[in-house]
């Protein structure tokens, strides 16, 4: 075992799926000689050469419709979009072609290729630089949607995200970039479609993934001095959602709350939790509840401690899962349908 | 007297620079020639021959008068189908058919075509099964080719987003060995969108063997050419990006093949890509929903039918001694038998089966596509117990 940052293990996972495959091509923004701008893609280019990892033109529909012509070749190209909301240009490519070519042809024309995607925020970023996009991709059918929160998932999801038949939009949380943990590498955990119980605990679930993940654990943890023992599960993929994992442990727990950091209006966690209210009805003692960033453009770097989930924000959810059998007064006021 | 130093500097022999020879221009060799290449005259006769253009053999322009009447006669069928509601929709291409088939005709059978929803035609030339390039029209799925098995992408509705896929295939192929080419039909209006600049950028930058075909075909929609552009022709858009780029007279059939043979040739020895404009028209409407009587005049419609590609290929290969009356007769009865074995094909209803709905959106189905399957086939079991 030996301690590294997630960014290390996503660039030894870039590096040993390079190694084994060579089909696999590394491109995009400063990703060459700099090593991209946090680093990922670092020494890539001097290991493999610049016909395997390249800087390409400034212009992020073209990286991906340059990969979509790659992949249609034979290739597995892994792109990088340098930031969350730059790769709004490319969503055409994404949406249009990346996850319908397999359909549109009948399987007969797939393309396989991965999309790194560093974002959310918590990095004191200014505009453009912190959105948290995955909604867009999980409501687009035909793409997978993955993001780790752990050091030894980020290692072992990149590399089946590379080897993985179908488009795999791969969400990286930035601000867990540069947190170590212990791992072992080449690390193989759980595949694609099953979330993870990160911490377990009897009396609620706390649903997170990504960025929300350390979040939920630090609530946790906290929680217990309140004395509640809070489950915690990761869930990894978001396309394809492992519902049996969640659902199990809800109607074990009987209450849940969902977190995510992005905005909450039509987000994953609002599916997430329709979900685990379908599903969990009759275990359940409280409303499945949401926390969530707000629902507001992302904030200018000293207002988004106040957008981000915090963990008092999830503890106050939780006090709120009616554990004395009290339903929240905010349910039955007057004028609360509004 | 005064003198200012300006006036000392002019005055100054030793200041004068010596007259040195103008640095070449570098767009010179990327710009297109100032009038559209033309080797016909539009009543067919011939025009001085060209050493940057050679005449291309006259057995390929037999073939490809063959593959334009049967083209033209695919293409009304195809309007009759859709006013016979066999077919949802139909763009037709009347009045392209040296650009649609020049365009095949200048590849070879393992080159890539990256076609738009206009180029039923050029599909149809390549030899690809009429039915299922009418797929997308007909609507029992959105591609009924096997595009690896034909080379051909499906044909693309979102405008210009085909031009950054044929760069990277173009790119991958040669990044592997193969000096595959991949030629992007596009037209007037899909120059204006942002994929078509990344597009021909980036195979600009990676030296990807792409022609980028742009069909002139005066209108996209309703709009005209002037709202697309301020620039001389669309032509000159490759320069910008160091691409070589042409303008060919798009009605004339020996020009078109002669310019797309320098073009493909231009890409297949890893020069780069090469950008073609060819100017047309667009004979009939849109498609058949759309009405152009609320945007171009009829004369102007009518005028263009003296450029008719296919009549002046046809009397120049008469002329040339090399088409008589009996093979007109004869590859008119071709294009009849096509079309009426088109016809006959197209008259029954295709079957699709709802539950093929879930296949391929993902190599396997996720859980819950499974779940919404099963749901869909009880549904479809509840319906037909009904029904009994």
């Amino acid at each position: 075992m030996a301690t590294m940052t997630m960014a290390k293990a996503l660039n030894a996972a870039l590096a040993d799926a390079m190694l084994d495959d060579e089909r696999v091509v590394v491109f995009g923004e400063d990703v060459g000689q700099l090593g991209g701008v946090f680093r990922i893609t670092d020494g890539l280019q001097a290991r493999f050469g610049d016909k395997r990892c390249f800087d390409t033109p400034l212009a992020e529909a073209g990286i991906v419709g340059f990969a979509v012509g790659l992949a249609m070749s034979g290739l597995r190209p892994v792109v990088e979009m340098q930031f969350d909301a730059f790769a709004y240009p490319a969503f055409e490519q994404i949406a249009s072609h990346v996850a319908k070519l397999r359909n549109r042809t009948r399987g007969a024309l797939s393309v396989p290729m991965v999309i790194r995607v560093p974002y959310a925020g918590g990095i004191g970023g200014v505009e453009h630089h912190c959105d948290s996009s995955e909604a867009y991709y999980a409501h687009t059918p035909g793409l997978k949607v993955v993001t780790p929160a752990t050091v030894a998932d980020a290692y072992s999801l990149l590399r089946e995200a590379i080897d993985d038949p179908d488009p795999v939009v791969f969400m990286e949380p930035k601000k867990l970039y540069f947190g170590s943990a212990e791992a072992e590498l080449p690390a193989r955990t759980e595949p694609f479609g099953r979330a993870v119980v990160r911490r377990p605990g009897r009396d609620a679930t706390l649903v997170a993934y990504g960025p929300a993940v350390p979040v939920a654990l630090e609530a946790a943890e906290a929680a217990r001095e309140e004395g509640w023992d809070l489950e915690v599960v990761d869930v990894r993929t978001i396309v394809p959602f492992d519902d049996a994992t969640v659902t199990a442990s809800v109607r074990r727990t009987g209450r849940c709350v969902v977190i995510q950091e992005a905005q909450g209006f039509a987000g994953v966690g609002a599916e997430i939790a329709a979900r685990v209210q379908e599903r969990c009805f009759h275990a359940l003692h409280a409303p499945v509840l949401r926390v969530s960033g707000l629902d507001i453009p992302y904030p200018a770097p000293m207002l988004e401690h106040t957008h981000l989930p915090s963990v008092d924000r999830v503890l106050d959810a939780v006090a709120r899962l009616q554990f004395d059998d009290q339903p929240d007064g905010r349910w039955l006021a007057e004028g609360s349908a509004a | 007297m005064t003198t200012t130093p300006q006036a000392a500097r002019r005055a100054s022999p030793r200041k004068r620079r010596p007259a040195t020879p103008a640095a070449p221009d570098p767009s010179a060799e990327l710009l297109p020639q100032a009038e559209p290449v033309r080797l016909l005259d539009p009543d067919g006769t011939t025009l001085p021959p060209r050493a940057d253009y050679p005449e291309p053999p006259v057995e390929a322009l037999r073939e490809m008068y063959r593959r334009m009447v049967v083209g033209r006669r695919f293409d009304a069928q195809a309007t009759a189908l859709t006013k016979q509601g066999r077919l949802a929709v139909y763009p037709s291409s009347r009045g392209q058919e040296a650009c649609q088939v020049g365009g095949v005709l200048a590849l070879r059978d393992d080159d890539w075509v990256f076609p738009t929803y206009r180029e039923s035609m050029a599909l149809t030339a390549r030899g690809i099964d009429p039915v299922e390039v009418l797929t997308l029209l007909r609507g029992d799925w959105h591609c009924g080719y096997d595009p690896t098995e034909v080379r051909t992408a499906p044909q693309c509705t979102p405008l210009a987003t085909q031009c950054v896929h044929a760069a990277g295939l173009a790119y991958g192929e040669s990044y592997q060995g193969r000096d595959t080419v991949a030629l992007v039909y596009i037209g007037d209006g899909a120059t204006s969108e942002g994929d078509f600049h990344e597009g021909v950028n980036f195979a600009a930058v990676f030296k990807a063997p792409v022609v980028y075909f742009v069909q002139n075909n005066r209108y996209a929609i309703s709009v005209p050419l002037s709202r697309q552009t301020a620039a001389p022709t669309l032509a000159y858009k490759g320069v910008g990006y160091g691409v070589p780029s042409e303008q060919v007279d798009g009605n004339d059939p020996v020009a078109v093949l002669a310019v797309l043979n320098r073009a493909v040739a231009h890409a297949r020895a890893g020069k780069g890509p090469y950008l073609v404009e060819a100017h047309t028209y667009r004979m009939e409407p849109h498609t058949n929903a759309d009405d152009q009587t609320r945007y171009r005049d009829p004369d102007e419609v009518e005028a263009w039918r003296d450029r008719d590609p296919i009549v002046r290929l046809e009397s120049y290969l008469r002329a040339r001694g090399v088409l008589d009356d009996a093979a007109v007769a004869e590859i008119a009865e071709q294009a009849e038998a096509y079309a009426a074995r088109l016809r006959e094909r197209m008259n029954s209803q295709p079957t699709v089966d709802p539950l093929s709905l879930f296949e391929h959106v993902y190599a396997r189905p996720t859980p819950q596509l499974v779940e919404q399957r099963e749901q869909v086939r009880a549904e479809l079991a509840a319906a037909q117990e009904e029904d009994a």
